[in-house]
């Protein structure tokens, strides 16, 4: 078997047992619309001021989902045995690493940016930014999943790593909350977009390089002990 | 055939672990050649789950000594790396170990010899905890790995199964393959040899 075929084997394999549990799927959009709704009803509904921090609002939440839903990555490979199965497989560790993270962010990042749309109206954000929030989202996501990634091979071992998870995977977080909101608030202000996507698209291609060899390593780490 | 003509699979030198202030085992010396039926016998705690980490690779730090593995392998572990949400069909097809790739048929086969037959497109988590076992050891039928590392394969499979287990073990090693297990019930075939980890501290080695 080549490495490709391997790769999506793995993608298929993370995909059916998805379909097979739909609440895992359905988990983090659930999730994104309760938050979004508890936000008018903190700030107040004006449209206005809702309207001024609606891509905030979405970058947080977006970053919660993902890392809420990272924990639960390798967790159940590791609890039967297959992850072990996957170490000692003569196929190469990264590639299996981020066929895992393709098929986790097809499930949150993906979905949501589908979905955001209509978020994206509930919290009266301009339209004409829409487009731009779901690029931003999807390049964005890519990069959450495998920050979400790391932490997750690396606290995979311990009984209680979500906590732990979240200490160490938020700091990394920041940069693509920054540049995400920075790209949607200059999408409404009518500024040109494309630096900010660039950086997204800058920031995914060096965590596919890096990213992958870290949980590689962290895999290895949380079998062994 | 002698031990020099047969290639070597599995060479292990000077393994020594200690797990909680405990000498398990040390200076212990392993070599699986091709051809090979190596039991490791011990008492509960004695280390042979350790053992079988370390040699399959999984433990890379924590012990002393070096293990060089030569051939591709085939481990099975404790926890026998079948998803309950996926099919026996499935759950070998898409098996993460990368080494099988076979068309259905071979697998409907493996299956078949496991007792599987009929079982094939039920959802894993209903089956019994034995038939889940035997989801993991239709793996035997299916890997061309050379060398074989089972831990405890008989766990909650019946006599029948046992036998027909270990005909297909028989068969491996007839055919130029090698196998290093832990069990503890007997295993009642001939030119198995045996490795005690009871004693620890002292010297073993798998003469061939």
């Amino acid at each position: 078997m080549n490495a490709t075929t391997f790769f999506m084997l793995i993608v298929r394999r993370q995909l059916l047992l998805a379909v097979r549990r739909p609440i895992e799927i359905a988990n983090p959009l659930l999730f994104f619309l309760m938050v979004i709704v508890l936000f008018p009803l903190g700030l107040g509904p004006a449209p206005a001021q809702l309207a001024t921090f609606a891509p905030g609002i979405f970058w947080i939440v977006v970053l919660l989902a993902n890392l809420l839903t990272a924990d639960t990555l390798f967790r159940s490979d590791f609890d039967d045995g297959s992850l072990e199965q996957l170490l000692l497989s003569r196929q190469p560790l990264y590639l299996s690493a981020l066929a895992a993270i393709t098929a986790h962010w097809l499930l949150t990042g993906v979905l949501l940016a589908l979905v955001s749309p209509v978020f994206a109206l509930m919290l009266n954000l301009a339209p004409s930014a829409i487009p731009t929030l779901m690029g931003a989202l999807l390049l964005g996501s890519a990069v959450l999943s495998l920050l979400g990634g790391v932490g997750a091979a690396l606290t995979v071992g311990l009984k209680r790593g979500g906590m732990l998870i979240s200490l160490l995977i938020l700091p990394l977080y920041l940069p693509v909350l920054i540049f995400g909101h920075g790209a949607v608030v200059a999408s409404v202000g009518g500024l040109p977009v494309a630096p900010y996507l660039a950086i997204l698209g800058a920031m995914l291609c060096l965590a596919i390089a890096l990213a992958p060899l870290a949980m590689a390593l962290g895999l290895r780490i949380s079998v062994d002990a | 055939m002698t031990a020099a003509t047969r290639p070597v699979l599995l060479e292990a030198r000077d393994l020594g672990l200690a797990r909680g202030g405990r000498q398990l085992f040390e200076s212990l010396t392993l070599t699986c050649n091709s051809g090979d039926w190596i039991h490791l016998q011990g008492a509960n705690g004695t280390g042979k789950t350790s053992l079988l980490r370390i040699l399959a690779g999984l433990s890379r730090l924590g012990f002393e000594g070096e293990v060089s593995c030569m051939a591709e392998l085939l481990y099975l572990g404790h926890h026998s790396a079948v998803k309950p949400l996926l099919t026996p069909r499935e759950n070998l097809a898409m098996h993460l170990s990368g080494a099988i790739q076979r068309d259905a048929a071979a697998i409907d086969h493996a299956l078949a010899a496991v007792d599987l037959y009929g079982y094939e497109n039920r959802p894993c988590n209903s089956l019994s905890a034995g038939q889940q076992r035997r989801v993991n050891l239709a793996r035997l039928y299916l890997s061309e790995a050379p060398l074989w590392l089972l831990d405890e394969p008989y766990t909650a499979i019946d006599v029948g199964g046992v036998q027909r287990l270990e005909a297909r073990m028989a068969e491996h090693i007839a055919d130029g393959g090698g196998i290093i297990m832990t069990s503890h019930q007997r295993v009642s075939q001939p030119g198995v040899s045996t490795v005690s980890l009871d004693e620890a501290a002292s010297q073993h080695g798998a003469e061939s």
